[in-house]
Parts: C-alpha cells; sequence; structure tokens
C-alpha cells in the first residue's frame, strides 16, 4: 500500500470518527448532566440510560458516583469528580476526562446515592464494562453479572456476546445470561438449556444458582436443577478431595524434609537423636544469619539469600553433627534409651543456646519473590513458596538416593550398617563412616531449616514442633527404608489434611498420632518391615 | 491341610518354607525326630538351622508347611511361650543366661511348673525345688558358684549353665544351637558327655559346625543345604556322600 | 500372707530408707505447725510446700523407675498419668467450689459458665464425692496404662519404640487437654481451689497434713515396689529386662508381667499427681508436655536405675537444683538441666547410688588388700 492511497483511506476516516466523537460528547454531557438533576427515582433513570449509552466514560463517571466523588462546581454547574484530602481537591471534568484545576469543598456540590442506586450503579457497571477493550475488565464483569444475575443485564449481555471475539470470556458471559435466564421467567425449555451451560461451568458459583433454581416451581426445571447441582456438587467435592491431597502433599514434603534426616541416623545408624528438630533449628537460623549478612554486605543478592543458605546450613547443621557424633554418641552405641536421654539434653543445651544468642522471639526470614504468590491448576490453589518446597524435598530425597548408592560413603555406610566387624575387618574406618554418617543426617535437617524459614515461625522451639512427627513418619514407613520415609510422610500428611476438615487441626493430630500409635501394635516394624535374622 | 496329621514322631516338619524378601532361608524342609532320639545337624553358614530352630521354637512364621509336636500340636499357630510350656527348650548359638542374676537364680527362673506373673508375686520357695536345684547344679558341675553372679562365669560355665536351665525346664525336646563353639577341647568332651546324659531322660537336636563333636556324640546326622535336606544317616555315611562333599569342600 | 509379703521384700537399707522418708513426712509438717515464727526449728510454709512438691515427684521418679529401672521399658510419657491423676483431684477441688466461684453457679464450675456450658458433661458427674474422685485418681492412669501396655506389649513393642508412643500418647493429651471443648478448663486448666473434704486449702495446717500424706504415699511405694521387686515375681522381672525373649522361650508370658508393673507404676504416678495438686493450687496441660516426662526419667537416672532409693535422691537432688537455679540464674538452668542429662548417661550410668557403691566396694577392697 503506497503512502498516498494510505492517507486517502486514513483521513476521511478520521474526520467521521472526529465527528462521531463530538457529536457523542454532546449526548454524554446530557447524560451526566441528568445525573445531577432531579430526584432519587430520575437518578436513577439517569444512570441506567448513562450506562445503556456505552460510552467510555460511563465508567469513571459512574464509579466517581458510587463513591461518593461526583460533584457539580456551584460556579458553572459543571459535573466534576473531585478526588484528594485536605481543604483543595482536585478536579477532573466528567465528561471529557480532563483535568479541571482544583476547588475546595464549598464550592462543591455533591451529587448524592443512597444504597438502592448504589445496587442500580453496580448492575450498570457490570453490564457497562462487558464493552471494555481489556478483556481482563470484560472477564471480571461477567463474573459480576453471574453472582449478581440482574435481569437488566440480560440486554446488555446478549449485545456483549454477539460482539465478543475471545472464546473464554465469551463462554464466561454466555454462563452469566444462562444464570440470570435461570431467574427470569422464560420458558422451561430455555431454562433446561440454561442449567446445562451453568452446569457445564461447574464451580461454586454456579452451584448457589443452580440450586436457587432447585426451587423452581416447575417440576421439570426443578427436577433439571437438582440433578445438575448435584453434578456439580460431586465435581466440587473432587476438587476439594484433589485441593486437600496437594495440601497433604504440601505438608507431607515438609514431614519428609524433616524425616529424612532422621531416617539416616536412626534408620541406618539405629541412633535416637532427640536433638534432630534442633538440627533443624540451626538450620533456620542460618538461613536467618545468611539473609542479614547478604542484606548488609550484598543487597543485590537478597533474593538468592535462600539459595545462598542451602550449603551453609547443611555445612553448619552437618559440622555440629559430627561434633555431637564424636563427643557424646560414639560413647553410646547399644545403649539406645542413654542416646534417647543425652541428646534430649543437647537438645535443651542447644535450643537454650540459641534463645542466649538469637533471643527467645520469633525472627523474620522474608521470602524471596519468586517463592510468593500462587496459580490455579483447574480449582486447586499452588502457592510458589509450597511447590518449591515440595520440589526441595524431591530433590534432596533424590540426591541422598545418589549418595546413598552411587558414592564410595554410600557404600562404607551400607557396609558398616550391615556387618560393622566385617566392615572393618576390610579396611573401612568405621568411626569415620559413623560419624560422617551422622553429619549427612544433621546436614539434611539443616536444609530442612532452610525451607521451613520460610513457612514457619524461626523460634528455638522450631524443632520441637517436627521431632515426635518425624519419627512417627520414620516408625511409620519402616526404619531403614527411604522410600517407606517418603511414602509415609506423604501418607501421613494427606491423612492429617482429610481429617482437618472434619476434625479441626488439634484433633485430627491427635487422631493422626492414635493411628499410628495402633499402626505400631499391628506392624512395630513399619510399612516395609525388613525380615529377617538381622532385624534383631 | 485341616487338622494337622498326627505323627508317631517327637517331631514333624514338612515342607516348610520361610522367604525374607525373596530369599529362602527355608526350602521345602521336611525332618522327622523320633522319641527319646537325639539327632545332630549340620550344614555351611546360611543353610537354615537356625531359622529352622526359630520356627520350631515360634519365632520365625513358616510361610508355608507343617510343624507338628508330639503328635498334635500345629507349632505354627502358637507362640514361643506356649511351645516352652508344652515342653521344647532352646539353647541359643550365643550363651544367653541372665547375666544380672545368680547361677541359682537362673535355674530357679527355668526350673519347670510357676510362669504366671501373679503365681510368682506370693511364691515361696519349696522343698521340692530346693532339691531339683541342687541335683541339677550336680549334673552341670556348678554347685560351688551357685551364688556367683551369671556374669562372672567363663564361657564354658555359661554354656552348661543354660544346659543346666534347659534341665530345669526338663523339656520333652531340647534344641541345642553350636553349644561347643568358642570351647576348649576339654570344656568340648564334658560337653559331650553332658549331652549324652541328658539324652537318657531327652531327646535331642543339636546344631554344630564341629566335626570331632558330631563324631563324640555318635549319632543319626541330618544336613542341610540351602535350606532343605541334603542328606542323611550317620556320619559316615553323609561325609561319603558326594553331594555333601560337594556343598562342603566347594565347587 | 500379705504382711510376710511387704515386708519379705524389704532389705534392711531399704526399711532404714523408708523410716527416714517418715521421719522427715512427720517433722517437717510438725515443726511448721508447731514452732513459733521466731523459733531456730520452725520450718517455714514455703519449705514445707516444696517439701511436698518434692515428696509427690519423688513419687513419681519411684514409678518410672519401677518399669524403666526393673523392667527395661523406658516410658516417657508418665508425666501423662501424673497429669491424669491430678486432674481426677483437680475436678474434686472444683466441685468443691461450688457458689464461692466468681459466677456463683452452684454446679458449673467458672470456666464452664465462661465457655456458656449449659450443664455439667457426663464425666463430671461424681467429683463432687471425694471417694469417688479417689478412685478415678487410681483407675484412670491404670486404665490408660492398661489399655496402652496391653497393645503395645502384646505386640512386642520395645525399646525406643515403646518410648516414643509412650511420648507421642502424653503429646496426644496434652493437644487434647489444651482444647477448651475438652471441658477441661482448655490451657488455663482448674485452678482456684478453695477446700479439700472441708479444710482449705490455703491453710497451714491443711498444708501440713497433705505434706504427711505425700510422705506416707512415697512410703507405702517404697514398701510396695520393695515387695515387688523382691518377690519371686522381680526376678522374672528383672529377667525380663536383661534378656526378654530368653524369657519367653523359657515360656514366660513376658507380657503379663510388663503390663502389671506399668499399671502398677500408673497408679503410683495418679496418686502422686492427685497429692500435688492441691499443694501447687493448679493443674494445667502442661504437665502433658512431654518435657516432663524426661525430667521424670533424668531424676531416675541420677539418682541410679535399678534401685529404689535411687529415684528419691534423684527427685530431691534435681528439684533443689531447679528451684534453686531458676531463683538465682534462671539462664543457666536449661544449660544445666541438658548438661546433666549428658553428663550422667556418658559417665554415671548407674547414678548416685551406683557411684555410692562402687566406692564402698572399692575401699572394701582396699581394706581387704591391706589386712
Amino acid at each position: 500500500m503506497s503512502h498516498k492511497r494510505f492517507l486517502a483511506w486514513l483521513l476521511p476516516a478520521l474526520v467521521t470518527l472526529a465527528v462521531a466523537g463530538t457529536a457523542m460528547a454532546a449526548d454524554l454531557a446530557t447524560l451526566v448532566g441528568n445525573l445531577a438533576a432531579g430526584g432519587y427515582s430520575e437518578r436513577d433513570a439517569a444512570i441506567t440510560a448513562l450506562a445503556a449509552s456505552g460510552e467510555a466514560r460511563a465508567a469513571p463517571v459512574l464509579e466517581a458516583l458510587s463513591a461518593g466523588e461526583l460533584y457539580v462546581r456551584t460556579a458553572d454547574k459543571v459535573v466534576v469528580i473531585a478526588r484528594g484530602s485536605g481543604k483543595q481537591l482536585s478536579l477532573v471534568d466528567a465528561v471529557t476526562g480532563k483535568e479541571a484545576g482544583s476547588a475546595s469543598e464549598d464550592a462543591l456540590d455533591r451529587i448524592k446515592v443512597n444504597n438502592r442506586l448504589r445496587g442500580t450503579i453496580d448492575a450498570a457497571m457490570g453490564a457497562l464494562t462487558l464493552m471494555n477493550p481489556d478483556p481482563k475488565v470484560r472477564r471480571a464483569a461477567a463474573q459480576s453479572l453471574f453472582t449478581r444475575r440482574d435481569a437488566s443485564s440480560l440486554e446488555p449481555l446478549d449485545k456483549a456476546i454477539a460482539g465478543e471475539k475471545d472464546a473464554a470470556i465469551k463462554r464466561a458471559m454466555t454462563e452469566a445470561r444462562a444464570a440470570i435466564v435461570l431467574g427470569t421467567d422464560a420458558p422451561a425449555a430455555r431454562k433446561i438449556e440454561a442449567i446445562d451451560t451453568v452446569r457445564a461451568r461447574g464451580d461454586r458459583d454456579a452451584l448457589g444458582v443452580l440450586l436457587a433454581a432447585a426451587a423452581s416451581a416447575n417440576a421439570e426445571v426443578k427436577a433439571a436443577a437438582a440433578t445438575a447441582a448435584e453434578s456439580v456438587r460431586q465435581r466440587l467435592d473432587a476438587w476439594q478431595a484433589a485441593q486437600n491431597v496437594w495440601y497433604g502433599i504440601s505438608l507431607g514434603s515438609v514431614l519428609l524434609l524433616a524425616a529424612i534426616g532422621l531416617a539416616i541416623t536412626f534408620g541406618t545408624m539405629g541412633v535416637i537423636n532427640m536433638a534432630h528438630g534442633e538440627m533443624v533449628m540451626l538450620g533456620a537460623y542460618t538461613t536467618f544469619v545468611v539473609q542479614q549478612t547478604l542484606r548488609s554486605v550484598a543487597p543485590q543478592l537478597n533474593e538468592l539469600s535462600v539459595i545462598v543458605a542451602l550449603p551453609i546450613a547443611f555445612l553448619v547443621s552437618g559440622a555440629v553433627g559430627v561434633v555431637i557424633e564424636r563427643t557424646i554418641i560414639r560413647f553410646l552405641y547399644g545403649r539406645a534409651l542413654d542416646t534417647l536421654l543425652a541428646t534430649w539434653g543437647l537438645s535443651l543445651v542447644l535450643q537454650q543456646a540459641v534463645r542466649t544468642i538469637f533471643g527467645p522471639t520469633n525472627r523474620e526470614v522474608s521470602s524471596p519473590s519468586w517463592m510468593s504468590g500462587s496459580f490455579l491448576v483447574g480449582q486447586i490453589e499452588v502457592t510458589y513458596g509450597r511447590l518449591w518446597i515440595v520440589v526441595f524435598a524431591l530433590l534432596v530425597f533424590a540426591a541422598l538416593l545418589l549418595v546413598l548408592r552411587r558414592t564410595p560413603l554410600g557404600l562404607y555406610m551400607r557396609a558398616v550398617t550391615q556387618n560393622r566387624p566385617m566392615a572393618s575387618a576390610m579396611g573401612i574406618r568405621t568411626p569415620r563412616v559413623d560419624a560422617l554418617t551422622f553429619g549427612l543426617g544433621s546436614g539434611i535437617a539443616g536444609l530442612a531449616g532452610v525451607a521451613l524459614s520460610q513457612i514457619d515461625n524461626v523460634s528455638p522451639n522450631l524443632g520441637q514442633g517436627y521431632i515426635i512427627d518425624s519419627f512417627m513418619v520414620v516408625v511409620f514407613g519402616g526404619v531403614g527404608n527411604l522410600f517407606g520415609t517418603l511414602l509415609g510422610a506423604t501418607a501421613l500428611g494427606i491423612v492429617n489434611k482429610f481429617l482437618e476438615p472434619y476434625a479441626g487441626a488439634v484433633l485430627g493430630k491427635i487422631l493422626v498420632l492414635v493411628f499410628i500409635i495402633l499402626f505400631i501394635q499391628r506392624r512395630p516394624r513399619g510399612l516395609f518391615a525388613q525380615k529377617g535374622r538381622s532385624v534383631e | 491341610m485341616n487338622a494337622p496329621r498326627s505323627t508317631s514322631a517327637l517331631l514333624y516338619l514338612s515342607g516348610v518354607t520361610v522367604s525374607f524378601d525373596g530369599f529362602k532361608a527355608l526350602n521345602n524342609l521336611s525332618l522327622l525326630v523320633e522319641p527319646g532320639e537325639m539327632r545332630a545337624i549340620i550344614g555351611p553358614n546360611g543353610a537354615g538351622k537356625t531359622t529352622m530352630m526359630d520356627v520350631i521354637t515360634g519365632k520365625t512364621r513358616p510361610d508355608s508347611g507343617e510343624v507338628v509336636f508330639d503328635g498334635t500340636a500345629d507349632l505354627t499357630k502358637l507362640d514361643e511361650a506356649d511351645i516352652a510350656t508344652l515342653g521344647i527348650g532352646r539353647k541359643f548359638q550365643k550363651p544367653t543366661v541372665f547375666e544380672n542374676h545368680t547361677v541359682r537364680d537362673n535355674l530357679l527362673l527355668a526350673l519347670a511348673g510357676l510362669r504366671r506373673w501373679y503365681r510368682l508375686l506370693l511364691a515361696q520357695p519349696t522343698k521340692a525345688e530346693h532339691d531339683r536345684l541342687e541335683h541339677i547344679l550336680d549334673i552341670v558341675r556348678l554347685g560351688p558358684q551357685q551364688h556367683m553372679l551369671a556374669a562372672r562365669l567363663s564361657h564354658g560355665q555359661k554354656q552348661w549353665l543354660e544346659i543346666g536351665m534347659l534341665l530345669a525346664q526338663n523339656p520333652k525336646l531340647l534344641l541345642v544351637d553350636e553349644p561347643v563353639a568358642g570351647m576348649t577341647d576339654v570344656e568340648t568332651e564334658t560337653t559331650a558327655q553332658v549331652l549324652r546324659e541328658v539324652n537318657k531322660s531327652h531327646s535331642v537336636v543339636v546344631v554344630e559346625h564341629d566335626m570331632s563333636f558330631v563324631r563324640a556324640l555318635d549319632v543319626k546326622v541330618t544336613v542341610l543345604h540351602e535350606g532343605s535336606m541334603l542328606a542323611e544317616g550317620s556320619l559316615d555315611q553323609v561325609s561319603a556322600d558326594p553331594r555333601v562333599i560337594e556343598v562342603y569342600l566347594g565347587r | 500372707m500379705m504382711t510376710r509379703f511387704l515386708w519379705t521384700g524389704m532389705g534392711r537399707n531399704l526399711r532404714l530408707f523408708v523410716l527416714l522418708v517418715l521421719t522427715v513426712g512427720i517433722a517437717v509438717p510438725l515443726l511448721n505447725v508447731l514452732m513459733p515464727q521466731g523459733s531456730p526449728l520452725y520450718v517455714p510454709s514455703y519449705v514445707l510446700q516444696l517439701m511436698g512438691k518434692y515428696l509427690c515427684y519423688a513419687s513419681l521418679a519411684l514409678a518410672v523407675d519401677l518399669v524403666w529401672g526393673f523392667c527395661g521399658i523406658l516410658s516417657l510419657g508418665h508425666a501423662a498419668f501424673f497429669g491424669l491423676g491430678g486432674y481426677c483431684m483437680g475436678m474434686y477441688l472444683m466441685r468443691q467450689i461450688g457458689t464461692r466461684g466468681v459466677y456463683g453457679n452452684p454446679v458449673l464450675p467458672d470456666f464452664m459458665v465462661f465457655l456458656n456450658y449449659k450443664e455439667l458433661p457426663w464425666f463430671w458427674y461424681g467429683f463432687d464425692q471425694f471417694w469417688f474422685a479417689a478412685a478415678m485418681v487410681v483407675l484412670v492412669p491404670s486404665l490408660l496404662a492398661l489399655a496402652l501396655g496391653w497393645f503395645a506389649f502384646r505386640s512386642r513393642v520395645t525399646g525406643v519404640y515403646l518410648s516414643i508412643i509412650t511420648q507421642a500418647m502424653t503429646f496426644a493429651l496434652l493437644l487434647a487437654f489444651f482444647r477448651n471443648d475438652m471441658g477441661f478448663g482448655g490451657n488455663n486448666g482448674l485452678t482456684d481451689f478453695k477446700d479439700i473434704l472441708g479444710y482449705s486449702v490455703q491453710a497451714d495446717a491443711t498444708r501440713a497434713v497433705l505434706c504427711f500424706a505425700s510422705a506416707l504415699a512415697l512410703a507405702l511405694f517404697l514398701v510396695i515396689s520393695g515387695a515387688v521387686v523382691g518377690s519371686r515375681f522381680g526376678k522374672a522381672l528383672t529377667a525380663v529386662r536383661d534378656a526378654e525373649s530368653r524369657m519367653r522361650f523359657l515360656g514366660y508370658r513376658v507380657e503379663g508381667f510388663k503390663l502389671f508393673v506399668f499399671v502398677l507404676s500408673a497408679a503410683m504416678a495418679g496418686i502422686a499427681g492427685a497429692l500435688y495438686v492441691p499443694q501447687v493450687g493448679i493443674i494445667n496441660p502442661s504437665e502433658f508436655a512431654p518435657g516432663n516426662s524426661i525430667e521424670a526419667v533424668l531424676w531416675v537416672a541420677v539418682g541410679g536405675r535399678g534401685t529404689l532409693v535411687g529415684p528419691v535422691i534423684g527427685a530431691f537432688l534435681v528439684n533443689f537444683a531447679k528451684t534453686w537455679l531458676t531463683g538465682a540464674l534462671p539462664e543457666v538452668w536449661l544449660f544445666a538441666l541438658g548438661a546433666l542429662f549428658i553428663v550422667v548417661t556418658l559417665l554415671l550410668p548407674k547414678g548416685i547410688v551406683g557411684l555410692w557403691a562402687q566406692i564402698k566396694s572399692r575401699n572394701l577392697a582396699r581394706k581387704a588388700v591391706s589386712a
């Protein structure tokens, strides 16, 4: 297309637009002016008329009216939108949308609205925004109409549906239309058609509409609505269950993180480390310290502080673990109950030490932006923070399996747990393997601490809340079996979340505890018991 | 497979299979022990000797097969305490005596009779018990050590104390697991004597590695291999069996 | 028969120790009540109260030792039995308040009025009678122990598994009693008691009697434990502790032995808790905290497990240290407590009594050498 031909085409178009624009503006001025005139009932009519005009300016004007920000300037009777605080309000011409200086409140007359008018405005707005060029606004409008189901919106809705190009928004509008139809006295056939449309939508709002329709006088409609409602309810229940499964997996991943280190120390070494929770706590405090340090040294790295904290937390908790093993636990091998008591004492010391250094109150650990926010999968809400923790737990699990199966340390560890004297005779330095194994378990607890610092209060008591749960997971899954731990954590997490709605969080927890106690009675060696002579 | 078959044998094992995580510790094992018999069981490591003991004493439940004691009692349905009360005594490979009790108390605890906790609360020592304890102390040659803590006995003395405890239990059948492991030659000799003495009034099953000891016992021998019976007969017969030689001397 | 049973079990040392407990239990209350305040022999009321508390702790320690030291069952949930006994007593004391409560309701305790209860929950019936409450003090902990033990011992849950189960049990109770709708006063628990059997719980004379009762209970528990441990049952019990499966192969039903001591021990802990509550004036869910149970285990470890005198000594020493340190240097206490756990398990596995015996036998040996 050449320039000339293009201009030849463009010019008349522009002219037409300009002319049309002025004509509309004039029209708009009258419509807006009507808002200021007469009593409430006239104003009501004016609102509907303005909304029906389909003007782009109608929406902001009506919004202002609803918010009590629409005024008439006493001096020239021009309708303005006035915003701001204090004596001088800044003004915007309601019709043109241009700035119109400022004025004190004394020089203005507010156009009053009551609740009934606000209702009218809301309904009108719904219809109005259906034409908005922004697809998000249109979608929101359709949604708001669906919930409000105002019969007067039927006409603009039909218009909007005809003009809508976006399939998803069009569907939303059709659904809104169907919902409205159900509230009118349309013939039964149309209503049943509408019921199908609403049923297809299948969310909680749809259920509400269908339940209302089920109260209909027409038997046919009533039956159709009832069946539709039932099917929607079933679908919602399924979504709810899916949501619970997700919550359960999320809780399970936290349990897994807390328990997986224990599965090493308790499961493969047979050491009951009651201070395991404190290793987690140390990891969380390491995160705090790393974050504080980065904030003052390299603020641009703040977003990555959690990642920086991971290896450091692993090393801190791991080193503490090695020290504990060398100074206390190695003297207590074969005396499980004494180990339990000594490590309990150790947990008290560690808690008190942290309390002395960092104070007894919660410490604030901030989340990076890539861990905040959420998205929807179907009707399941997934927060990024939880998602990352699930991913992280699985990564740690996989890494641990790799270490156990593919590295010399893993080989030595397995050799030592299976037959200590033989491993020792073959030249494996068993004390060093013990220390490293314990350090590995503790280090993983430190990693768990980094993750938990994102979702739990970082306080000296952080670890206490997890120790019993972690033991339950390890025992439930079967001692010495990592996959059992994975399954045990997930199962316990999900069971917990499914019990919560029926029994409340506390009672749910109690029920889970009782369940595990009973379970251990049935299968003292866990879900995946290792059988054989070596067990005892 | 309904009621356990009744048999004249004191101990009857038929088709017993036990597997641990896919590994068959016992594979279709059958064994007969007659009343009054002493039987030696030999076999290389991992042949299933200890697992067989576990099955007989109720510690391990077989996956399939029959275990019948004294003609009628189905041992697969009973627990350790029931089986012990029926009259099967067991001596472990590693001597397990009650180290914090005196020799005499060890025997007292083993003495046939009172087993229920509520009976023991008010039990007083009787003359009959006293006599029986003295008798057993004589047999196992521990009279002078009777007030010593069992922990302070020598290894051999602990083995004898355990045999004494078995006698005190007065079982119909004694299961003895490697009684001479770690013993001196003299102690081994004495142990063989003690067992032959015991065999006069009890049936005995001995599991042992030590061939000279088995030879000294001079009884019927069963060879286990990979969880099943490989050969049975006198020691000379089984040592001549080429399959036994292969198992013991390697491929 | 019964007296003979109780008497024969006791060695000479134990008889002397029981006498000592009784003497203290009589002397301290008497000196408080009879002596004038200025007298050098006067025992201040706070000492009397502390003594009563320590005596209850000592009974709890003895209960823990009976199962741990003599039967190898490390219970990390004995504070639960102690707490349940305490709650039973607390319920009786609540019912005694009657119209003297803030809301003046003759039947409902204050917290129920506050929580809009319309009527008394069924499990509060009968607690206005002392005999009923006293029976419950024994029955409730015993039945819990019976149920838990029956399941656990029959399915051969032993060692650390059992420890963790008992800890989970007390943790579950902690969570449960924190709930307001359990009907036990939520996290405030039961408090503001007025009188017991018609006597004011605040009065010195009542406290003196309660202190004496605690001493009497401890003495009785020592005698009973001594008899149980000294009988042939006791021999079997320690044999179960040392080699459980050996006992099974000897034909013993190990579960029965364990269950009996576990229930006996729970009942003792329950009574100790019931005597404790009127002396401290409050019972709340924090009594169920897992840490409490483990602290009781520490008393036993410090004093000497597997002895009857040890737990009593341990309970007195550790609690004296706690009272003194939490007053003088509160931040140091948890360090000290934690270190005590480690030191005792590493260096003093037989506790103070064991150390004493070791020193004595070494002296004897030295004498024998020099003679």
